[in-house]
């Protein structure tokens, strides 16, 4: 009985990407505004009318994708758990379908219920199923993403107040907040630091590497895969779409911040000896350039980074799977212990190598063309933060080749002889799924881009207003 | 309606009250069937009221002389109290079983103070006010004292003791008040008030002063709130729920009608609000920043119940100005009383459930109980600490509620302090779900839940949940009923 909850998970995943799918077939790209709207009445309170409301623009379809896909590969790569198995999956479910319901929502009430309904998952997956200090990481977790959320509860409801209404979409429009009880710079300030935590930003960036190093595989790979992009989705959907006028005030921080994260992240990244807090590290370092590309306010900049979410997300999750994969069979995540594993496990590496090009910014993989479009969109505005995020490029090209040394290549160590390459057939569907599409995404980004473009214009139209 | 159907639910309950006694006298073989008959006797009381509202002759505002008001505010608490009622009656079954003595006396004073609740919610008129107050009171300070044990003997003595000052002031705030009006029906006094009340001013202010701190002590808010944590402590758990949930909400029921019907002349509610205001300011802070360093459990949720209270205090502070924010701020308090008693009341049922079984209040004890009970742990987790911060959960819509009806009144500082103490308050409880799912536990061995105890977990749990993820049934009752309450007077 308890070997069956996988089954049920996984088709329960495979139904929410093939119903995913099949909406990405059935967008509109020439329709403005949300799609497959479904909006029904929830809550009246006094002047507000709660509405369960969820729909997809061209900028949540795409987050809507990537959760559905890396939800598949999180239950694949979970398939050897042999603890409290039943347990695991519910929780992992909960996860799945609260974080597409921070990317669908259109109630800004609604939208924070999934958004703290994440947490509850997260923290047994991770004190429960988690290795090392397990219970410190969870609890330091879920500690920095309340108080975060708190500011953010603050904000939505001044915001509320300010408008009159919950509804994202009316609270986009211009002219709609007014009278605020609070100053709109010191609203934007609450929701830049919620959504600040788990982009993450230096030095709200903490709790990554603790969460990450001690979390499961497949709760990794959701962390790093569609987690940390709550906060980047939030930004551009909240902050700068709702109050432009103050985004466009912070730009200048939003660049300086998100300069300094990548510098700093992919310097700290150089010391780590653990293979998956390395993995966090580069992740602080990447999600850097989402906030550069945010602060850049311009169309090829917020394109660019909702584009380096996309590439960062299928590529750290591969990332997680293959030290994954690597852990379950050695047992140690110490990259000194570590060591000529190619020979032992030529898939595992192949893949390892996929995702270490693809986070270097390999041409011909998702992250090249993310990279390069925030670059191009930041340039204008703010040259030093793009050469300062560039030489953080440079290190991360370091800092991968010199791991993958360390780790994949190198004299055979004879600690691991015996150890097996991935056999199983839900290990080898994952790793060829999520390198097919790390190289789609590279070669053939119209596919996502064009559905971006629309959903970025309409949000750029408010902006410049 | 002829007499009988008036007191109809009251009445059903104490008939009930009367039937435990002598089936504990007289068929003593038939003591295990003493809770369900209470059960029966609540749901009958439920039922009655529920013909009531199907009526064309419903509500009726005037019976008795005026002394009781049959409308929808009334029945809001009846159905509320009779479900407070049933669910520490499941409660309570297997504490009082073991505890072996007297059980027909325990349930029949349970089921008095349930009735003295009712009266209290649908009395307008100082005196029936008075005597409900004492007809819950009295058999509240027993069952206070009914443990074998000193502190359960020490919390009963402290309960009376500090109950007797309390009625005392209480009753000296009403004699001020009669005396400056010259009538006790609370429509009449408003009416006195508004005509030639303004020369008495000061008078009125020491009046309404003494009715503060009369009721305050029933609601536990703070300068009154120093019997809270001793007497949850001291007293049976199951008695502890109760007076955490009924007593407090039959006296904001009270409070909101006299302060809003019988006071609600310009130029006192402007005093009065900004009472209301600085203590729910102090109460919730104090409350909190006390639970945060409890190390006993049921101290923390007192500790807590006082900043909860402080919560309600927003809604009263913001009905003073009539019209639109009465209804908000009068409607929040309804909403957040009922939220307040299905999470409240879950919480202690699950520790009732843990403290039988290992012995202990201490939250250190509570350590790895996610091993031991899974069901217990998220009841006692997610009940009590998850409440003020999502959606899912009814409390959270009182609170947005209290808060919008805070804003509107133009409480904007006391709001803040509300929002900052949630904050607060999510750090103890989170500490609690912390220790239960992470500690190390001593004894491994599971702890098993008894059906009553699982049934009155899960009611309330539903409840939660259900009125959380659907709040609009509990939102428009709340509103009807404070709806009727205005057009009162």
């Amino acid at each position: 009985m308890e070997q069956n909850a996988k089954w049920l998970a996984l088709a329960a995943t495979v139904a929410m990407l093939a119903l995913s799918v099949q909406m990405f077939f059935a967008f509109d790209l020439n329709a403005s505004g949300y799609q497959m709207v479904v909006d029904k009445k929830w809550v009246t309170i006094d002047q507000f009318e709660l509405r369960y409301a969820l729909g997809v623009d061209g900028l949540s379809m795409p987050l809507v994708l990537l959760t559905t896909c890396l939800s598949v590969a999180s239950v694949l790569v979970s398939f050897s758990i042999t603890k409290r198995p039943r347990a695991y999956f519910a929780c992992l479910m909960l996860l799945v379908s609260s974080v597409v319901g921070v990317f669908v929502s259109l109630d800004f009430l609604l939208f924070f219920l999934f958004w703290e309904l994440e947490l509850f998952p997260m923290f047994l997956l991770i004190a429960v199923w988690g290795s090392g200090r397990k219970e410190y990481s969870a609890t330091k977790f879920v500690l920095y993403t309340i108080a975060g959320s708190a500011f953010m509860l603050v904000g939505i409801l001044t915001l509320a107040f300010a408008g009159d209404t919950f509804d994202i979409r009316l609270l986009s429009e211009e002219g709609r907040i007014a009278d605020p009880l609070i100053p709109l710079g010191w609203v934007f300030f609450f929701l830049f630091i919620g959504f600040a935590v788990k982009l993450p930003i230096v030095p709200l960036h903490t709790w990554l590497p603790d969460a990450h190093g001690d979390a499961p595989t497949a709760v990794s790979v959701m962390l790093a895969g569609v987690l940390l992009k709550m906060g980047g989705y939030g930004l551009i959907r909240m902050c700068v779409t709702m109050l432009p006028d103050q985004a466009a005030e912070w730009d200048v921080w939003f660049a300086a911040i998100g300069a300094f994260s990548v510098l700093y992240g992919a310097f700290i990244t150089l010391r780590q000896t653990d293979v998956k807090r390395l993995i966090a590290y580069s992740s602080v370092s990447h999600m850097g350039l989402v906030l550069l590309g945010i602060g850049a306010l311009g169309d090829t900049g917020l394109t660019g980074a909702a584009y380096q979410m996309l590439a960062h997300g299928l590529i750290t999750g591969l990332m997680f799977v293959m030290v994954g994969l690597m852990y379950e069979r050695t047992h140690t995540r110490e990259i000194a212990r570590l060591g000529g594993l190619a020979r032992q496990m030529p898939l595992i590496t192949t893949g390892l190598v996929f995702a270490g090009f693809g986070s270097l910014g390999l041409p011909a993989m998702a992250g090249f063309i993310a990279e390069v479009t925030v670059f191009l969109g930041a340039f204008e505005r703010f040259e030093w933060a793009v050469l300062a995020s560039i030489l953080g490029v440079v290190l991360s090209a370091g800092y991968v080749l010199w791991t993958l040394q360390r780790v994949v290549f190198g004299p055979v160590k004879h600690d691991w002889d015996g150890v097996t390459d991935a056999h199983h057939w839900w290990e080898h569907t994952v790793v060829v799924g999520l390198v097919a599409l790390v190289i789609l995404l590279g070669v053939y980004p119209a596919i996502m881009m064009d559905m971006l473009e629309p959903a970025i214009d309409s949000i750029m139209v408010r902006v410049e207003s | 309606m002829n007499g009988i159907d008036l007191v109809g639910p009251q009445f059903s309950v104490l008939a009930t009250a009367g039937i435990v006694l002598l089936v504990d006298g007289l068929m003593p073989g038939h003591r295990r069937h003493l809770p369900f008959i209470a059960l029966l006797g609540l749901a009958v009381s439920a039922l009655w009221t529920l013909s009531w509202v199907s009526r064309d002759s419903f509500p009726q505002k005037d019976v008795f002389g005026g002394t009781l008001s049959l409308d929808e505010y009334a029945v809001f608490f009846y159905f509320l109290f009779a479900g407070i009622g049933a669910t520490v009656v499941l409660a309570s079954i297997d504490w009082v079983n073991r505890e072996g003595r007297g059980q027909g006396e325990y349930y029949a004073l349970l089921l008095t103070t349930c009735a003295g609740l009712m009266f209290l919610s649908a009395a307008r008129d100082l005196i029936t006010i008075f005597l409900a107050l004492e007809l819950s009171s009295i058999p509240q300070y027993i069952l206070a004292g009914w443990g074998k044990d000193k502190r359960s003997s020490e919390a009963g003595l402290k309960y009376l003791l500090l109950g007797a000052i309390a009625s005392a002031m209480l009753l000296y705030g009403m004699a001020l008040l009669y005396g400056v009006t010259g009538t006790t029906m609370l429509s009449e006094i408003s009416a006195s008030l508004q005509a030639n009340g303004e020369q008495y001013r000061a008078l009125l202010v020491l009046a309404m002063v003494l009715l503060i701190a009369g009721f305050g002590f029933k609601m536990a808010v703070v300068p009154f709130q120093m019997w809270v944590p001793d007497v949850y402590q001291g007293a049976p758990t199951p008695v502890a729920a109760f007076l955490s949930v009924g007593s407090k909400a039959a006296a904001f029921a009270v409070v909101t009608r006299i302060f809003f019907e019988g006071l609600g002349a310009d130029f006192l509610s402007d005093d009065w609000s900004m009472i209301f205001a600085i203590i729910a300011a102090v109460s919730m802070t104090l409350g909190n920043l006390m639970a945060v360093v409890q190390t006993d459990i049921k101290r923390m949720l007192g500790y807590s119940s006082v900043a909860q209270a402080g919560t309600f205090l927003i809604g009263l502070a913001a009905i003073s100005v009539p019209g639109e924010r009465f209804d908000l701020g009068g409607s929040g308090i309804l909403l957040f009383t009922a939220s307040y008693a299905f999470t409240n009341l879950g919480a202690f049922v699950a520790i009732i459930a843990i403290s039988q079984k290992i012995g202990s209040d201490q939250i250190r004890d509570y350590a790895g109980m996610w091993k031991r009970s899974p069901l217990l742990t998220v009841g006692l987790a997610f009940l009590p600490g998850v409440p003020h911060r999502h959606p899912t959960n009814s409390g959270f819509w009182a609170k947005i509620y209290i808060f919008n009806a805070g804003v509107r009144a133009d409480l904007l500082w006391l709001v803040v302090i509300g929002v900052l103490n949630s904050v607060v308050s999510g750090f103890y409880y989170l500490s609690v779900a912390r220790q239960m799912f992470l500690g190390e536990a001593e004894d491994e061995k599971t702890i098993s839940t008894s059906p009553s105890i699982a049934v009155a977990l899960g009611a309330a749990t539903l409840g939660v949940l259900v009125f959380g993820l659907i709040p609009m049934p509990l939102i428009s009752a709340a509103e009807s009923a404070v709806d009727a309450l205005r057009t009162v007077s």
